[in-house]
């Protein structure tokens, strides 16, 4: 069985890697870390405790702590969805820690209700697969390279530090590229 | 469907919070309500069953408002969505 240490553990290694803070009030970070350690005991993965899970691990990949939203919400409100990660103002106290809205879609909210997933199921296994591909291609993500160490991250913003060598976000330029269909 | 109910010596407004047993803000609302002795029903989503789940993301999508929580009800007519102590407090006189 997990224990609280090895969530907070993870959780620290994480944050390290990625140039972020864990929430600097004790109980509210031992409360997060509860309900980390709470659904990965019920779940079998440590979903995020402040977001309704399916129990299904292919609707709930996206809100696996570290969820899929955590690096913009940082970014943009200074903490991640729960308040588990925080930015370095915010674990400082210069910046006050507030609720982030939820940046998750809402047909994806939608999928931890039963009667909608059997709908989005049967709408799933008729739609056609390309439709995820290009999905994916509009976001807002890009590819980001470490002028330092050459690591190579697909993400919207750079991260705040290379998680290879700890090179600051500056270090970090845009790859640009291009579909050339001509050769 | 399990609503507890916390006794308070506020009870102008019909309080229902629709929370998480896991999460922190719903805590913290719950709390929030607590020190402010109002009286309030909740419901911790996650431990409902399917069906009950159901019900509540109904009557949350009805009033128009977003799957997050924790989710006020105010005499089932005003939502507030997330811990908002400074809408909580209005809506509540506080």
């Amino acid at each position: 069985m997990t224990t609280i240490e090895e969530v907070k553990r993870r959780a620290e290694a994480d944050a390290k890697t990625f140039g972020y803070y864990l929430n600097p009030d004790p109980n509210f970070l031992q409360g997060l870390l509860e309900g980390l350690k709470r659904n990965e005991e019920r779940y079998g993965y440590p979903s995020c405790p402040c977001r309704l899970a399916s129990g299904n691990l292919d609707y709930d990949r996206d809100i696996i702590c570290p969820c899929d939203y955590r690096d913009p919400d940082v970014a943009q409100f200074g903490a991640c969805y729960c308040g588990l990660y925080v930015r370095k103002d915010v674990y400082e106290h210069k910046t006050e820690l507030a609720p982030v809205p939820e940046r998750r879609p809402a047909e994806k909210q939608m999928r931890s209700y039963q009667s909608v997933s059997t709908e989005v199921e049967a709408k799933a296994a008729t739609a056609p697969e390309r439709e995820e591909l290009v999905q994916i291609t509009v976001g807002k993500k890009k590819l980001w390279y470490c002028k330092q160490c050459g690591y190579v991250v697909f993400r919207e913003d750079p991260p705040y530090i290379c998680p290879v060598c700890k090179a600051k976000r500056e270090l970090f330029a845009e790859i640009k590229t291009k579909v050339d269909f001509f050769g | 469907m399990n609503i507890s109910k916390v006794a308070g010596t506020n009870n102008k407004h019909k309080v229902l919070v629709y929370a998480l047993s896991t999460c922190v803000w719903c805590k913290m609302t719950k709390q929030y309500l607590k020190d402010n002795n109002v009286e309030y029903e909740y419901v911790d989503v996650d431990l409902c069953s399917e069906e009950e789940k159901n019900q509540i993301r109904k009557h949350i999508q009805d009033k128009g408002a977003p799957l997050g929580y924790p989710t006020t009800i105010i005499d089932d007519q005003k939502v507030i969505t997330g811990f908002r102590k400074d809408l909580l407090k209005e809506a509540l006189e506080l």
